[in-house]
């Protein structure tokens, strides 16, 4: 199987394995920012008083968690020029994304915060905290402290499933590999290639998530 | 309009129902190898041995840092140049069941990792042989901190499987897919996919929440 490996094919194909690992790249960063706002948002929502309120987010967040990623991207992809809205593919792609990390991040979030003892507020409060301060001093930290590996664990889950909108013929690393494979009918170059930038993108974040595991912060929360 | 697709949708429900099935053989089949396999590697990663350990490791990290869309790809694309020729069932069911071993792996050795030390200094001095002291001290105790996580895995093996329509397995999201060409109401057709899932998904979700809720209430007053 490898000893016929081409690597001609792959060089050749450089510059646009290059492309769409950037495309990868943007598109992940701009689905994780929105996520995240998404998810900071979902969980406020949560954890309102009114019950409505309450109740809205949970369905979302529970509708999202019970469904796959790619059912929810068809659902919008075939869904959303049948309202009349027509969007290019990678908006569409964003968006699916985004609501789907995002309601991962309300959980992860809400996990975080319903983690600090309630002691450890009503202890700021009578040590004369003002609201600001006891997010700065006390909540802030402890939930950031215990909340980043999983956010950081949710990142590479999404960059893994970007992967998905070559399904939706966007331009991106696993769509590399797809052309490779109609193009030339190379499919061993093109799809190890795909998996190594993946890989290159897997070992980055995970270095970076044990590296602020023991260098932020954060550390006298654990 | 909307009420003739309706009519028409409702019309093909049977071919839904197929697909459901497909899903539930693909993701069945699946969850019980990855699980069997996934207890073995498991062991082996919490072993004592250091190369067995590393090797697993380091397949369990190429698994988790590749997304499942090129893992599928891989095997059936690249497999069959390697003269292993596989149907799109076995080849699905195949990269399903690895990389569901790879993540109860990963369950598995923190599960057994969590258990105290002195529990197997105990057993050994107890007379107990190695396999005694997995099978009777080590595991009972482990699958406390295993089993709510192995719900949550189910789940994302379910969910997970609604990629493998991409190589032409006619599971429920195939068939969501080839039903938009016909009815072309994307929030119909895939609104009845998503809704499909979420009966498997949400109860099993609520599962392993419950137990995860119980188990550690156990744990604690231990």
């Amino acid at each position: 199987m490898l000893e016929a490996f081409n690597f001609r094919v792959i060089l050749e194909y450089m510059p646009l394995y290059m492309q769409c690992f950037l495309a990868t790249l943007w598109l992940s960063a701009l689905s994780l920012i929105g996520a995240i706002l998404v998810g900071i948002i979902a969980c406020a929502m949560r954890l309102s008083q009114s019950k409505a309120i309450s109740r809205t987010a949970a369905v979302y967040i529970e509708s999202i968690r019970s469904t796959p990623l790619l059912v929810q991207l068809y659902f919008f992809y075939f869904g959303l020029p049948t309202l009349g809205i027509m969007l290019p593919e990678w908006v569409t792609g964003v968006i699916a994304l985004t609501l789907n990390s995002g309601a991962y991040y309300a959980e992860i979030i809400r996990a975080g915060i319903q983690a600090i003892a309630s002691g450890q507020i009503e202890a700021g409060i009578a040590s004369g905290l003002n609201y600001f301060q006891r997010m700065r001093y006390i909540i802030l930290p402890q939930a950031l402290g215990m909340t980043v590996r999983p956010m950081l664990g949710q990142a590479i889950v999404l960059v893994k499933d970007s992967s998905l909108l070559s399904l939706i013929s966007i331009m991106e690393l696993t769509r590399a590999g797809q052309m490779l494979t109609s193009d030339r009918f190379m499919p061993t170059e093109g799809f190890l290639t795909t998996a190594a930038f993946y890989l290159i993108l897997y070992y980055l974040l995970k270095t970076f998530s044990s590296w602020s595991e023991k260098r932020l912060i954060f550390r006298e929360a654990h | 309009m909307w009420s003739f697709y309706f009519h028409e949708l409702m019309r093909s429900l049977p071919f839904f129902l197929k697909g459901l099935w497909m899903t539930v053989a693909v993701a069945g089949l699946s969850l019980i190898a990855a699980t069997i396999i996934g207890f073995i590697w498991g062991i082996m990663r919490a072993s004592r041995n250091k190369i067995l350990r590393s090797i697993i490791g380091a397949w369990v990290d190429l698994i988790r840092g590749t997304p499942f869309l090129v893992q599928v790809f891989i095997v059936f694309f690249i497999l069959p140049s390697a003269g292993i020729e596989l149907e799109a069932f076995p080849a699905a069911a195949i990269a399903l069941s690895n990389m569901g071993a790879c993540f109860i792996c990963e369950i598995v050795a923190s599960g057994i990792l969590a258990v105290p030390q002195g529990q197997r200094e105990s057993a050994t001095a107890s007379g107990l042989s190695n396999y005694q002291q997995l099978r009777y001290i080590i595991l009972p105790q482990a699958m406390r901190s295993i089993i709510p996580p192995l719900v949550g895995q189910y789940v994302l093996i379910i969910k997970d499987s609604s990629v493998v329509s991409a190589i032409g397995v006619v599971d429920v999201t195939r068939v969501g897919w080839l039903t938009v060409q016909r009815i072309p109401e994307g929030l119909m057709v895939f609104g009845l996919v998503g809704i499909l899932y979420f009966a498997i998904c949400y109860p099993l979700i609520n599962l392993s929440n419950y137990m995860e809720r119980r188990m550690t209430v156990t744990a604690t007053r231990l």
